[in-house]
């Protein structure tokens, strides 16, 4: 076992957990968004545009956090510096 | 089988400079957006009551009832920008779906452009608004101790919006991709149909959050 198959193990692994908690993370969030938003909707139907509007701005910006760890995992699997170009 | 996420390829060299995918795609979805916003402005000028010029006028509106609800007030300039950022994206994204096409948001280079566009109108619509002193004035605002925070603040939040972006359309597309090469046929067309309302949702975050950020800049002296 070289030091690019070791490396190579230890990227993927990485990205691996990167993107199971990342996905936890935002999965947990959403939820409670989308929860919070529902009763919202309900106590007031009237402000419906609003908080529709409120609700999908804080969507994407708790997401994106998840997208980062995405664009991690990617740059680990394909983009990674200490893999040489020859090796995998 | 090849998977494009930060690679852009090189089509041809106009003297020095590289052109690339990119630069191909976004400069047609410009010269489509340009045309067809010619040929509107025109139709509502000669025929107001057609499909097309309603169309047309109840978009202009609704960008500007946006800014009037996001920024506090209505703002031409700013329902220019975040409508003109929206459209370009929309149709940006949206041109990825067709076959062959790599959205050209799907690339770094592009999100980051647009998003630097939006680093620099923040200042320059807030020392318009509130003069070059009213809007200095607005980082030192609690405490003078928290000014690296702001200036970390504005950095962080453009390299979020470009990477946003970017996540967002780059992993849509890579799925499409990794399931085509699974399996072809019909099994990425729920995917695909999701990447549209994801490429038209992710337009729309991007012009709110550049209308929040420039609205928030403009009232920062006002307070």
């Amino acid at each position: 076992m070289n030091d690019q198959t070791i490396i190579a193990i230890v990227a993927m692994s990485a990205a691996a957990i990167t993107m199971a908690l990342g996905a936890i993370g935002a999965a947990l969030g959403e939820s409670r968004i989308g929860a919070a938003a529902m009763d919202a909707l309900a106590r007031q139907p009237d402000e419906a545009s609003s908080i529709t509007r409120t609700l999908f701005v804080s969507l994407a910006m708790v997401e994106s956090t998840s997208i980062f760890c995405l664009v991690i995992a990617l740059i680990l699997l394909f983009a990674n510096p200490f893999v040489s170009a020859t090796g995998v | 089988m090849e998977f494009r996420i930060f690679g852009d390829p090189v089509l041809f060299h106009l003297g020095p400079i590289p052109i690339t995918e990119t630069m191909v795609t976004s400069t047609l979805v410009t010269i489509a957006l340009s045309g067809a916003a010619v040929w509107s402005a025109r139709t509502v000028k000669s025929q107001p009551l057609s499909a097309m010029a309603i169309v047309a006028s109840l978009l202009v509106e609704s960008f500007d009832n946006l800014v009037a609800e996001v920024a506090g007030h209505p703002h031409r300039l700013v329902a220019n920008l975040s409508g003109s950022l929206f459209l370009f994206i929309a149709c940006c994204n949206i041109a990825g779906q067709l076959p062959g096409v790599h959205p050209a948001t799907g690339s770094l280079a592009t999100t980051s452009a647009l998003a630097v566009v939006v680093f620099f109108s923040v200042p320059i619509a807030g020392i318009y608004a509130n003069g070059l002193g009213g809007y200095l004035k607005h980082y030192f605002q609690p405490n003078p101790l928290l000014m690296p925070l702001h200036l970390i603040s504005e950095i962080s939040r453009t390299l979020a919006l470009a990477v946003r972006l970017f996540g967002n359309i780059m992993s849509g597309h890579l799925l499409v991709a990794l399931l085509v090469a699974l399996a072809g046929f019909l099994v990425p067309t729920p995917i695909m149909a999701l990447d549209l309302l994801i490429g038209l949702l992710q337009a729309y975050i991007f012009a709110i959050l550049s209308t929040v950020y420039i609205g928030a800049a403009i009232s920062a002296g006002k307070e």
